[in-house]
């Protein structure tokens, strides 16, 4: 490891950016900023405090992470390929005719992902049915549910924000990518989401703020969360950057949509290993 | 139906404790008896259909035999997204149960009437839809929906309906059955109104012997038990639907599929009427599905060569 990398969980989500940067270049696919955003927070779930089992995943025992925000699939796959979820040739094959991995996280076909995403706002109920079933059995495991500012827009984000609390499932952890930019732009001056915190509270969830790229600080937040269990759901708001880690990519909302060119990849991956 | 459902489920639940009841805030009256049981097992998830709908998949993703319960179009309309995206695709065993299909809440109006969830329902993949005709082809259809294991859609009607009663042996348990036997006309019907069916059967009886068939499990469709059981020539289906995507539209598209030719008359639910105000039997009565209007048609066709 580098001066800059120092944990595993950050080697995860540097190799996971060149993974994402060359998938989505070759396939001249769409998403790569929501995908550079949240690269730091599935790193941390899946190499680190995430416990699911590769063998049984939907076993009660096993923690489960669900990506609700579905189109931050190329980041999905890369930092599950990179943490030994599946062959990381795989990632070569994104969004080819007949492939495992597709531009929405989809069930089924490699493993880590136990539900198809992309329809916004599915993710937080899944979420509390899988924590349900946890604490009914009296399991110790936790379920993590990855969700985008701009899905809090979504009715069924606030419906579950009421009904987990009133269940008390307290082993419910939602991570939301706050990155401030959703499809046409500032996410205030779309659905504004202010005061987000203090709305996550008035509906009785434990709110934690954090910057979203700051491994060793979520893995604090989520270790607090696991010890001890409170009745109260959790809320992670991690503060990011759309395009994180490529200097032209970082906070435009082009990059929602836009695949790089031969240039900007290679200046992309140029920055990357100036960072490593 | 209601009250058949709610002992059967129950008596299910004792025998197997992944069977659990969320509600949608409805069944008031029916759903207690459950909770009352099984603490553990229910969640009522207020008015929040969509999410209900999401957490069931989420208790059926780990290991879980969720019910879902609720009236007419608010457990398949409002959360159809759920329904096909987290339920059907991902082939959970979730059981929708509505309660009220059909114009069951007649007074309450049109944004309370289940006539297009058939439809709705059919179009989505791995799920089974049945539509029981009494309280014994109730527990038969939860017999057979929670052996099977996968996505089920269950409409009943309300309450008090009578067991119709069947004196043949031509079933296949919770898929077809046959009520009353006779060769000059066949009713295919599927739902509370094959009750009004037997009734119009019965007041012609003196001078036709009409088939009266329920078909209890609309999707996926027995079209060979059921061509060799219809004894007419004549053939009416009746539901408690609108004319598209329902019964009809399942055996035209099943029989057409087995290449068995079946030409038939068909009473539905019209759209002129969706605004009307009355209860159900008035409601039945303005599409010619009341007792009158079933015999009045049968005659009809009965009069044709």
């Amino acid at each position: 490891m580098s001066e800059l990398i120092k944990s595993k969980s950050q080697e995860i989500a540097h190799n996971s950016r060149i993974s994402c940067l060359k998938m989505v270049h070759a396939a001249k696919a769409a998403h790569l900023g929501s995908s550079l955003s949240v690269i730091d927070i599935l790193s941390v779930l899946y190499s680190d405090v995430g416990n699911i089992s590769k063998t049984n995943p939907d076993s009660l025992a096993s923690d489960q992470v669900l990506v609700s925000k579905g189109h931050a699939a190329a980041g999905t796959y890369a930092v599950l390929a990179n943490s030994g979820f599946f062959e990381t040739a795989i990632l070569e094959s994104y969004c080819e005719d007949g492939s495992l991995i597709g531009g929405h996280v989809t069930f089924g076909k490699v493993p880590g992902i136990p539900f198809s995403t992309g329809s916004l706002g599915h993710g937080l109920p899944l979420g509390i049915g899988l924590a349900l079933a946890r604490k009914r059995s009296n399991a110790n495991s936790f379920v993590y549910v990855v969700m985008s500012d701009g899905e809090c827009d979504e009715g069924t984000t606030w419906e579950s924000a009421l009904i987990a609390n009133q269940f008390e499932v307290g082993n419910l952890v939602a991570i939301i990518d706050r990155n401030r930019l959703q499809s046409f732009g500032d996410t205030e001056e779309t659905i504004s989401l202010e005061p987000f915190k203090s709305k996550w509270e008035s509906f009785g969830w434990n709110v934690s703020e954090v910057d979203g790229h700051d491994h060793e600080a979520m893995k604090e937040i989520i270790s607090n969360i696991r010890k001890p269990v409170s009745s109260k759901p959790n809320v992670i708001i991690a503060n990011t950057i759309k395009g994180r880690g490529i200097s032209f990519m970082e906070n435009q909302v082009v990059w929602h949509y836009r695949p790089p060119s031969d240039e900007q990849l290679a200046a992309a991956l140029l920055e990357l290993e100036a960072q490593s | 139906m209601r009250d058949a459902f709610i002992k059967s489920l129950i008596e299910l639940a004792e025998e197997d404790d992944r069977i659990a009841l969320l509600t949608g805030d409805l069944g008031f009256g029916v759903v207690e008896k459950f909770a009352d049981k099984f603490p553990e097992r229910f969640w009522n998830c207020g008015v929040a259909e969509q999410s209900m709908m999401s957490i069931a998949a989420g208790l059926a993703k780990s290991g879980m035999r969720p019910f879902v319960y609720s009236i007419a179009n608010f457990p398949t309309f409002r959360c159809l997204e759920q329904i096909r995206n987290d339920v059907c695709y991902h082939d959970l065993p979730v059981t929708i149960v509505s309660v009220g299909g059909g114009l069951g809440y007649g007074t309450l109006g049109y944004t309370h009437h289940g006539i297009e969830d058939i439809a709705a329902m059919r179009a989505l993949p791995n799920i089974s839809i049945y539509s029981p005709s009494d309280p014994s082809e109730t527990n038969q259809v939860l017999a057979q929906s929670h052996k099977n294991g996968k996505p089920a859609y269950i409409r009943l009607g309300k309450n008090g309906e009578p067991n119709i009663s069947a004196n043949s042996s031509n079933e296949i348990a919770g898929s077809v059955r046959e009520l009353t036997s006779g060769t000059d006309l066949t009713i295919l019907a599927s739902g509370a109104i094959a009750e009004n069916c037997t009734q119009a059967a019965k007041s012609l009886s003196s001078e036709h012997s009409i088939q009266v068939i329920s078909i209890p499990r609309i999707q996926p469709l027995e079209v060979e038990f059921l061509r060799d059981l219809i004894t007419s020539q004549k053939i009416l289906v009746v539901e408690e639907h609108v004319e598209r995507g329902g019964l009809a539209a399942s055996i035209l598209e099943n029989f057409n599929k087995a290449k068995v030719e079946l030409i038939f008359e068909h009473l539905f639910v019209k759209e002129f009427q969706i605004n009307q105000i009355g209860s159900q039997d008035y409601l039945r009565s303005l599409s010619g599905l009341d007792v009158l209007g079933l015999v009045k048609t049968c005659k009809e066709m009965l009069s044709q060569r």
